[in-house]
């Protein structure tokens, strides 16, 4: 079937403004997408604002100069610079300023500079049901998993282009055939004592996302009741190993209540059962140096921090002094919680280095060693750091990583698989 | 000589003309191909080191990054797009790149589907692509 445009789109697109060139960009996609009509939304998140050239700075400028404003309420992922954190990050000149424009253009733009990859933890939380534009990968997977909202995979041009004009092609998981779960991945087989360690969402998840790709599975005989935060990792990690945008787990997430309800009760294509050994295996891959004699530098917070994951950090740290920076990824809407509280002091003088609006594996923030260590209990550093930072990986719970900012060398406690 | 080819036209742009260069594995162009130059970068592809820009480029599926549509908008800006994009399956964030260069008003090259299946006669050869998809070798043996 091919693309038919309502009549109010296409004099929108017919015009000669910022607002049209976006409605030309949101129908030409939506007609390689092998849409048949285009829906309004009710948010955006936009991943746009991180500088990868020159072309999305003038680009971004350009919708500025033809006067285009969102439509709709926009949340900004992060960008390649820390405005709020006061983070050094190494982006020389003119990269560095071609940066700058480009978070300047997204705010021209009427984006709210939230610059964080947690936007669902900073306020923006649609409703069940309702069609939004996300973009950011696991911004996308817990809108649609975690909050029950619909949303495709939007990149690059196409985020900021379906925010002005208010529209998105009706295809992918916009539409409620295509959100079914058509995979079961049946954890039931896992000890319990699994589901009570720290690391137990991210390693799962980033087995997960190897299992399904990118069909949409559902997780079964899960225990305990995993937090926001726990999804949160779960979520980041499964679509950097595959390319997840929506998952379900019978009994917890809106979507799936029972099995049957997620799978709209079909047959599944494919039943996985996950072992221990798959689990320990998906925990092995998340280390690039697991024989590693040191460690450089510590990151959490991908995605970004909440607040009471930094709770966790304090108990953690205990007063102690940090023999290695521990970077900690956070959104500013954490941030002045924090200052709030007097809490962000402590912390740095502890040795915590606290990057907000970015994230250290996006820019040039971590120090340029050759051949060193990164630690990390998150799935997503994990698997990013080695390409995007040249450091090799360790990865370990919260506490782990802790004690061996600590100490100044890697320990690691026994996993629970 | 064999028959012109018909692709579908994807994205309309400049027609285009060049040296085939066929890609024999998939590629993404997020981290594998350089937006300053065309080359391609990534150490896994069989043809690391080969250069897109002015070639007409047969490539048979695209991988991974969402920012495909970035690299592809830059190499537009730069003056190092392929002479024309011929793909087996239409992948929408890389076709953005042209969507959003033309609007930009960098003119972008044109952009057709073809059964990969017909992609290894082109091989060798220089190529002309019309815009209105007319695939046709316009000189033996002058491809890589």
């Amino acid at each position: 079937m091919s693309l038919v445009l309502a009549a109010d789109e296409r004099a929108l697109a017919a015009g000669g403004d910022g607002k049209a060139m976006a409605m030309r960009i949101v129908a030409e996609s939506a007609r390689l997408l092998g849409a048949s009509r285009l829906l309004p939304i009710a948010s955006a998140h936009i991943d746009g604002g991180l500088y990868h050239g020159d072309s999305g700075t003038l680009f971004a400028e350009r919708l500025v100069a033809e006067g285009a404003r969102v439509a709709v309420r926009s949340t900004l992922n992060v960008g390649s610079l820390d405005l709020a954190g006061g983070c050094r990050v190494r982006l020389d000149e003119p990269q560095r300023g071609m940066a700058r424009r480009m978070m300047r253009a997204y705010v021209a733009l009427g984006c709210e500079p939230s610059w964080t990859c947690a936007p669902y933890q900073a306020g923006h939380r649609p409703a069940r049901g309702q069609d939004v534009a996300w973009g950011e990968s696991n911004a996308v997977v817990f809108c649609n998993s975690v909050l029950g909202a619909r949303t495709s995979r939007y990149g690059d041009f196409l985020d900021i282009a379906c925010a002005v004009a208010g529209r998105a092609p009706d295809c992918g998981l916009h539409r409620p055939e295509n959100r079914l779960a058509r995979i079961v991945v049946d954890v039931s087989g896992l000890p319990e004592a699994f589901f009570a360690d720290d690391t137990a969402w991210p390693v799962l998840g980033s087995l997960y996302g190897r299992l399904v790709g990118n069909t949409v599975g559902v997780l079964t005989g899960v225990r305990g009741a995993p937090d926001e935060d726990a999804l949160k990792a779960f979520g980041a990690a499964a679509a950097s190993s595959g390319a997840v945008g929506l998952f379900h787990i019978a009994g917890l997430t809106p979507e799936a209540p029972d099995l049957a309800t997620a799978t709209g009760g079909l047959a599944p294509e494919a039943r996985i059962v996950v072992t221990a050994a798959m689990v320990a295996d998906s925990r092995r891959r998340l280390s690039t140096a697991e024989h590693a004699g040191r460690i450089d530098a510590v990151a959490i917070g991908s995605p970004h921090l909440s607040l009471a994951e930094f709770d966790r950090l304090e108990r953690l740290i205990a007063g102690r002094r940090l023999e290695v920076p521990l970077f900690a990824c956070t959104g500013r809407h954490v941030l002045e919680a924090l200052d709030r509280q007097h809490r962000r002091g402590p912390l740095e003088r502890a040795g915590v280095r606290i990057v907000a609006d970015t994230c250290v594996v996006v820019t040039p923030i971590l120090a340029d060693i050759k051949g060193g260590v990164l630690m990390t209990n998150s799935g997503k550093f994990a698997h990013y750091a080695p390409g995007n930072t040249g450091y090799a990986t360790l990865y370990g719970s919260l506490s782990d990583c802790v004690e061996s900012a600590v100490s100044g060398r890697p320990i690691l406690a026994e996993p629970q698989t | 000589m064999t028959a012109p080819a018909k692709g579908e036209v994807l994205v309309a742009g400049a027609p285009g003309r060049g040296p085939a260069l066929v890609l024999q594995a998939p590629i993404s162009f997020w981290g594998g191909v350089d937006p300053r130059d065309g080359r391609i970068i990534d150490v896994r592809h069989p043809q690391h080191g080969s250069v897109v820009a002015a070639k007409v480029l047969f490539v048979p599926a695209t991988i991974g990054s969402s920012s495909a549509s970035s690299v592809l908008l830059e190499l537009v800006r730069a003056g190092v797009a392929p002479a024309a994009l011929v793909i087996g399956e239409a992948d929408a964030i890389l076709l953005l790149g042209l969507i959003v260069a033309r609007e930009m008003g960098w003119e972008p090259p044109v952009a057709v589907r073809l059964d990969p299946e017909h992609f290894a006669s082109f091989s060798g050869h220089a190529v002309a692509v019309g815009g209105d998809g007319t695939l046709e070798i316009v000189e033996d043996g002058a491809g890589e």
